[in-house]
């Protein structure tokens, strides 16, 4: 009992501590073009996060022998590292674009279960968006990362790689 | 006891480099250089080989008639080189994993610090005095 309580008040923390970076991030931006340029900041912060976390998580593994064994990790162990569940589908055109699909994405589940504050969420996918990029990124993998909701809490999160 | 210690980015510059000071500091680079070539071979067969190949440490790059030279990449393809001295044969080989796996830990510490860019050369204190507990200390 009590070391569940202690895995709940660890990702309580982060997500709180996420959803506040976003009120501050929104409410320092001011006029037309604010969600966007709320989004990106998001999404950059996101992106040298994941930079550091990926270094961190795959310190122990062995080498990703493709780029399908890369995806697999990031839904896999690097999500389950981040929001204690994993990527519960993950679909490839095997040309370079992949969709990951979280059924019950950690960090929409206490905004709604339904279509309530749907336009708000861009900017609650915008940090892991950049969590992804900046990952893949740290791995050789340059890729543009986009996330999109049609019912709360489920999201797809879209990979389209950049071949170099 | 290495005697130059060498963390190559991906793009393959060097991000820090760091040598005895007795020996001339242009021919350790040249050797680390040269390294390179070698690694971008041992880790392109590794995609054919068995999953043992898949290690993060690579072992002996190449002897030369001074130095052996040992290498090790990442999973973020960043290379870290330690050359040491052909005439110090009782390094063996754990004692070299061992000394790549303190790089590695020191290493991630840098990247996960918020004053450090990734890209950039390494500046962490943290980091040189690690480096230099397991460099050839010269009187």
């Amino acid at each position: 009992p009590s070391v569940f309580i202690a895995d709940m008040a660890d990702e309580a923390l982060f997500q709180f501590l996420h959803n506040e970076v976003i009120q501050y991030v929104n409410s320092a931006e001011s006029g037309e073009t604010e969600n966007g340029r709320c989004v990106s900041k998001l999404e950059n912060m996101g992106f040298r996060v994941g930079q550091g976390l990926i270094e961190r998580f795959t310190k122990d593994t062995a080498r990703f022998k493709d780029e399908l064994d890369i995806m697999k990790f990031i839904c896999k162990d690097f999500w389950t590292c981040v929001f204690k569940k994993q990527i519960d589908n993950l679909r490839t055109n095997h040309q370079g674009i992949y969709v990951l699909q979280d059924n019950k994405f950690r960090l929409l589940t206490q905004l709604s279960t339904g279509k309530q504050y749907l336009e708000h969420a861009p900017k609650y996918l915008a940090f892991t968006c950049g969590l992804v990029r900046g990952g893949l990124s740290n791995l050789g993998v340059k890729s543009i990362v986009t996330a999109e909701v049609s019912v709360m809490p489920a999201c797809k999160f879209q990979v389209m790689i950049q071949k170099m | 006891m290495a005697v130059c210690v060498a963390v190559i980015a991906k793009e393959n510059y060097p991000l820090y480099i760091r040598s005895v000071p007795s020996q001339s500091e242009l021919k350790f680079h040249y050797t680390v250089h040269t390294s390179l070539d070698v690694v971008e071979e041992k880790i392109s067969t590794a995609g054919k080989a068995m999953a043992e190949q898949r290690e993060l440490y690579l072992g002996l790059l190449y002897p030369t008639e001074d130095y052996k030279v040992y290498g090790y990449v990442t999973n973020s393809k960043v290379k870290f080189v330690i050359v040491v001295d052909s005439s110090n044969t009782s390094l063996r080989d754990n004692e070299i994993r061992s000394m790549f796996r303190k790089l590695h830990n020191s290493f991630t510490d840098v990247m996960c610090n918020p004053f450090y860019n990734p890209g950039d050369p390494i500046q962490s204190r943290a980091f040189d005095s690690m480096v230099s507990a397991m460099m050839v200390q010269s009187s």
